[in-house]
């Protein structure tokens, strides 16, 4: 209990520190030096993860102290020290424990929640990837706190933008609790100085919770292609492709021609003509790339929500009606048999 | 293991097809004479109790309890929850205030004190409610029990009468499988299954199925918010560029745009 009520005295400071402060100015000198932020960075296989960054890039916005927070096999010699030349960490946690690995939230959760108390941090950021999305809320009951989840935005220490209803809505909150737990939408947070730090690698606390859960297994889509939440041109595909064959002939030359990630609409994902992990929207990955071009794909709102905020949108589709076209900054009504492979030429010979 | 007692708690939200509108005042979301559901990935939770039931499997299905907070339209989506097979409701009342209802983590307390009460040992939920995307209340619900929890699962499956199940589960870049016993939350994905229809003799039937009024008092926990809205706002708008005639307008605009 002593951790809580020193935040409480923290936040008791803080605010005489900053009585007038505007939600606008995030982070001056005297708050910054009472902020205390945990990046929680995600590994795999000794290597840090995307997700990791744009936690990291969040807690730099934020101001005040950035620790990094890292666990599982061998992380210490790996993924620990790769995190601490990136600039800005001032430390990283690690704990190299084979037990955390594969970060299951049952024993991962009570390890950050023991790692959160020890250090008093003010804030919690991890990314929202599968990772962060099933670990945090389960952090965030620990410490009984209410999470913000998928962040676009940082207005002060304690107020944060984050879209709902599938991107429809924006909707700008203020937390009053003494731990701000937050999920970070890593399209709106880039921009990492991968060199140049020197962070000290500390051991972290470890409580040896044992896992109530033991993994199995996984099977993940193999491909050269860039990863699709974080490539810089996304080509998608939809139902208009009518089947596996077909979407695999007409849009991985496309992707490969213009070096692009592929992604899918929900009903080419339904119809078995792309795996899961490729689906764009509010219920799979959100993209935000320089180019994002989509081939019959109509634009219902729940595709839009996972990528209105690419630069710019793309849009081959035969029906000059389709919802897409109103949003898209370049639109080609037609057949996309002939069109899209026609673009694959030229493209390639441009 | 006796015997599965499942909860399903169930959201009622804006139809998933409908545009939310932001009110004049900018603190919500109209809904006032907006279609209404059943969050989608509700439906797919409890379809998976009526499967576990109808698949036989090693631990047979005792009690599935769906259970909903909310309004006074909240009974709606549970006649919908029991036509499509759950034996019983409870409809946890909290007045309605244009505010998005409690927040996950007093919900997760409420759902943490009904599974006490009433002996549960699955809970299925969905993944996120399409309204306030946050998708956190199951894995804060197993937090506060203690329970194993199964994030996204495509795949549920009971394997022996000591209560081992094995969940596959969606992450990102591909699935993942896990193995876990009784008692447990799993959320769902879209991909788990695909939710039947009521048919009419099961509404009619629904109707006469047990739905129990409860407050949030009665299970000892107060609706207080930690986060407090500040304002609710349209997204910058985006305006479509137009249409080029061919793939080579096409071409030329996405060069003049600097997207190749």
């Amino acid at each position: 209990m002593i951790p809580i009520a020193r935040h409480s005295v923290l936040r008791a400071a803080r605010s005489q520190l900053q009585p007038t402060r505007k939600l606008s100015q995030p982070a001056s000198s005297a708050l910054a030096r009472l902020l205390s932020t945990l990046a929680v960075l995600e590994q795999r296989n000794g290597k840090l993860e995307s997700s990791s960054l744009s936690a990291i890039a969040a807690a730099q916005k934020l101001g005040g102290s950035v620790t990094g927070f890292i666990a599982g096999s061998g992380v210490k010699g790996t993924s620990a020290a790769e995190a601490a030349k990136i600039k800005g960490i001032e430390k990283v946690l690690a704990v190299d424990n084979d037990a955390y690995e594969k970060g299951l939230p049952e024993n991962y959760a009570p390890l950050l929640v023991e790692n959160i108390k020890k250090g008093e941090f003010t804030h919690v950021v991890a990314g929202h990837s599968a990772f962060g999305k099933s670990l945090l809320p389960r952090v965030a009951a620990l410490l009984d706190v209410q999470q913000i989840s998928d962040i676009t935005g940082i207005e002060s220490e304690d107020t944060f933008v984050r879209p709902i209803y599938a991107g429809n809505a924006i909707l700008t909150v203020q937390s009053t609790d003494n731990v701000k737990v937050i999920t970070v939408r890593g399209t709106a947070f880039q921009d990492v100085e991968a060199e140049g730090g020197s962070a000290e690698v500390v051991d972290g606390a470890d409580p040896n919770v044992p896992a109530m859960t033991e993994w199995v297994s996984e099977e993940l889509a193999k491909s050269e292609r860039p990863e699709l939440a974080t490539a810089t041109r996304v080509v998608s595909g939809g139902r208009g492709l009518k089947s596996k064959e077909e979407f695999d002939r007409i849009m991985l030359p496309l992707a490969d021609s213009l070096g692009a990630a592929i992604g899918a609409s929900r009903a080419a994902v339904d119809s078995g003509f792309a795996d899961n992990s490729l689906q764009v929207g509010q219920t799979g990955k959100n993209v935000a790339p320089q180019l994002y071009l989509c081939a019959g794909i109509s634009g219902a709102i729940q595709h839009l929500a996972g990528m209105k905020d690419s630069k710019v949108i793309a849009a081959i589709n035969k029906d000059p009606e389709a919802p897409i076209f109103q949003i898209a900054d370049v639109g080609l009504v037609g057949d996309l048999f002939d069109k899209v492979p026609e673009l694959t030429e030229k493209v390639k010979s441009a | 293991m006796s015997g599965l007692r499942i909860l399903v708690p169930v959201k009622r939200v804006i139809d998933y097809a409908i545009k939310p509108r932001i009110n004049k005042a900018q603190t919500g979301v109209e809904t006032a004479g907006v279609k209404h559901s059943l969050n989608p990935f509700d439906e797919l939770s409890i379809e998976e109790a009526v499967r576990l039931r109808e698949r036989k499997g090693p631990i047979k299905v005792e009690d599935i309890l769906a259970l909903s907070a909310g309004g006074p339209k909240c009974p709606d989506v549970l006649r919908t929850a029991m036509a499509m097979g759950a034996d019983r409701a409870f409809h946890i009342d909290v007045p309605e205030k244009g505010d998005g209802g409690p927040e996950p983590l007093t919900i997760a307390k409420m759902l943490q004190a009904v599974v006490k009460e009433q002996n549960v040992n699955l809970v299925l939920l969905g993944k996120q409610a399409i309204d306030g995307d946050q998708g956190q209340t199951g894995q804060m619900l197993a937090g506060l029990l203690g329970w194993p929890q199964a994030t996204q699962a495509s795949k549920v499956d009971i394997k022996d009468e000591a209560g081992t199940v094995e969940i596959t589960h969606e992450v990102d870049g591909g699935v993942e499988t896990l193995r876990a016993k009784l008692p447990i939350v799993i959320t769902t994905d879209l991909r788990l299954n695909e939710p039947r229809y009521a048919s009419l003799p099961n509404i009619m039937k629904a109707k006469k199925k047990p739905l129990e009024k409860k407050t949030l008092a009665d299970l000892g926990v107060e609706d207080t918010r930690r986060l407090k809205t500040l304002k609710v706002t349209e997204p910058a708008p985006r305006k479509g560029g137009g249409k080029v005639e061919d793939v080579d307008g096409l071409v030329s605009k996405l060069k003049e745009l600097g997207a190749l």
